[in-house]
């Protein structure tokens, strides 16, 4: 191409002209509003008009492109349109659903399980807590301190961690208030809302062991305080046998940096530990002899049992499975074949079992597992149904490799009562109606 | 023989040398901190570890909460909903009840877990705003109001640390499997 002709080329892409429409993603959304009641403007370009005219704003994550009638007979956008970082389709329109709480600056987001694929959840779809907002963090001017009981206290920074050895595991991330809405009456309507503070990432990090032996532990080191920056300055305690056995300060998530609301520039992540403690943001580990006693790990986070003492360090997520195809708000068009679908996942090591109960809970067959289990990682799993349109009810149970089976409602409420708020990981059940309508129930 | 002695110096070279080149490189991993760089953090710990210099009373802690903290947390402790401030006084007795009540008063097991918590995290619109007087300050409110001290406590590290909580042995460690979930007969 001569200079010219580049030239000419950039002045015609600069002129607004219908001729672009359809190439080019709509950030001007008045203009484009403006457009649309223009029959002309959709004639030239071949558009479908109607859908068009209803998309005017793109879907979060994505960009708002004109469809054309056949897409074989325009030529589809040119490379790098997008400036370099690609957007999900128009048509996807999946979102992360708030929690109705008063303030947005601690609160939560459930991941829309029912709707992602394969058994990485997409960075932007991952469930979110937090206790005061997400905080923009330099990572130039962003330290890890790692001291307390050790030989020399040090700092790391950000772009020395990443120079360190690294590993990369998937690891789920659930949030120990997952399902609280379960514990008395069936609340959520659908499995976003009962089941979706869980989310599964492709992690890469420094092992804490790493760390440790660049400042050296003292013999009577046995908790360690893991520190956000963000303005809840949130800490958690940890024991130093799970700091040391797994825990990694991660930078990147699913072959990029760090989401800011997956704490940006680094966080811990405790495989198979309730999500409260792999702090984000991560700035600070204090080791010592003792636990912190910090107020999310006290006032919060901590079970309170019938008889009203509470259990302090409940850190591990026990086995837990939700059948997410078909799940609560959905409808079954008719009898027929279909393909049960759900996560199952455990704080303790891998999935060893998913069943399946139609018959609520009297006999369970065995679902197929769709990946091959990994430690504190969800599986897929799906069981092939034929549905006769009789009202049914649909159960998955857990198995992991421990022996531990998930337990019935009948098991876990006279256990825990129904005030410990945390923790909940009772079989769940939905309902299909005569009418292919899916509700969750307690049975 | 001079090969093998070669080998065995190679050998004895690599397995002397591995380790304190390991150690070398551990050693140069991070940045050694002072006292003074780390001034900027702390974290309380029970018994009173970490508190600082300063001391408070009941009246100045009323003061402060008036100006600071009742919008969230009620003009008596009671706690604001529509604020998603918790209720911080009031609820004993009620932990094993149908509906029970949890605030500093009821619930929490540590008095240092109080300061230490409005000193990084209070108030929600400016955390870390509080001065160790005022902090100390609100505690002995906080604490009064629940009837934990007396309205004439001079509230420091002393004081502080030497304070029992009504739910102090309402605790109980958790960490390991619930081993009800194990008994016999459980699936029935």
């Amino acid at each position: 191409m001569t200079r010219d002709r580049l030239q000419h080329e950039q002045a015609a892409a600069a002129e607004p002209c219908p001729c672009q429409e359809g190439m080019r993603p709509s950030v001007d959304l008045g203009r484009r509003k403006l457009l649309f009641a223009g029959a002309a403007a959709t004639a030239a370009t071949g558009l479908i008009g109607s859908r068009a005219a209803a998309d005017t704003k793109a879907p979060p994550g994505a960009a708002l492109y004109d469809v054309p009638e056949d897409s074989t007979k325009v030529p589809g956008r040119g490379v790098h349109e997008d400036h370099g970082y690609g957007t999900r389709s128009q048509f996807e329109k999946e979102v992360r659903v708030k929690a109705d709480n008063p303030s947005d600056i601690t609160s939560w987001t459930f991941t829309p399980l029912a709707s992602t694929i394969g058994n990485l959840t997409p960075s932007g779809l991952h469930f979110e807590r937090h206790h005061g907002g997400i905080p923009v963090i330099d990572p130039d001017r962003h330290d890890l301190f790692l001291h307390g009981l050790v030989d020399v206290a040090k700092k790391f920074s950000v772009a020395e961690l990443k120079r360190l050895p690294s590993v990369t595991r998937k690891y789920f991330i659930e949030c120990s208030g997952n399902t609280l809405s379960e514990w008395s009456k069936p609340k959520g309507k659908n499995v976003q809302f009962t089941h979706g503070l869980l989310s599964t990432s492709e992690w890469t990090g420094v092992p804490f062991a790493t760390l440790a032996r660049a400042v050296g532990l003292k013999d009577n080191a046995a908790w360690v305080l893991a520190e956000g920056a963000d303005a809840a300055v949130m800490t958690r305690s940890i024991p130093i046998g799970k700091m040391l056995s797994d825990a990694l300060i991660v930078y990147g998530q699913n072959g990029e940096a760090l989401r800011p609301e997956q704490g940006y520039p680094l966080r811990l992540v405790l495989p198979g530990f309730e999500g409260n403690t792999h702090i984000k943001w991560l700035r600070r580990l204090q080791v010592s002899d003792r636990p912190f006693m910090t107020r999310e790990e006290t006032s919060a986070y901590t079970d309170l049992m019938k008889d009203g003492r509470a259990k302090l360090y409940t850190l591990a997520m026990d086995a837990k499975s939700v059948i997410t195809f078909p799940s609560g708000e959905m409808m079954l068009p008719k009898p027929g074949q279909y393909m049960i679908q759900g996560f199952a996942w455990t704080g303790r090591g891998r999935v060893h079992a998913v069943d399946i109960s139609l018959d609520k809970g009297a006999t369970w067959l065995p679902a197929r597992i769709d990946n091959v289990p990994e430690p504190m990682c969800t599986v897929r799993f799906s069981f092939p149904w034929h549905w006769d349109g009789k009202p049914v009810v649909l159960q998955s149970r857990c198995t992991d490799e421990t022996g531990y089976v998930q337990p019935t409602r009948a098991e876990l409420i006279p256990l825990r009562g129904e005030n410990a708020i945390y923790h909940y990981n009772a079989i769940q059940s939905w309902a299909i109606g005569a009418d292919g309508s899916v509700s969750n129930v307690h049975i | 023989m001079y090969t093998s002695r070669l080998a065995a110096a190679v050998v004895a070279a690599c397995t002397l040398a591995s380790p304190a080149l390991a150690q070398e490189r551990s050693h140069e991993i991070g940045t050694p901190v002072s006292a003074e760089d780390l001034k900027p953090f702390f974290s309380i710990q029970p018994g009173g570890i970490g508190l600082p210099a300063g001391s408070g009373t009941v009246a100045h802690g009323r003061e402060v909460y008036n100006q600071r903290c009742f919008y969230c947390h009620g003009e008596k402790l009671e706690g604001n909903r529509d604020m998603a401030g918790p209720p911080l006084a009031g609820g004993r007795g009620t932990l094993a009840s149908e509906k029970p009540l949890k605030t500093v008063e009821s619930y929490w097991p540590q008095a240092s877990t109080l300061f230490d918590y409005i000193w990084r995290a209070m108030p929600f619109d400016q955390p870390g705003s509080l001065t160790a007087d005022e902090v100390y300050s609100l505690v002995a409110y906080i604490l009064a109001e629940g009837k934990i001290v007396g309205q004439d406590v001079r509230m420091d590290a002393e004081t502080l640390s030497k304070v029992v909580m009504p739910n102090a042995n309402g605790f109980y460690d958790g960490s390991g499997p619930d081993l009800r979930i194990y008994r016999a007969g459980a699936d029935k």
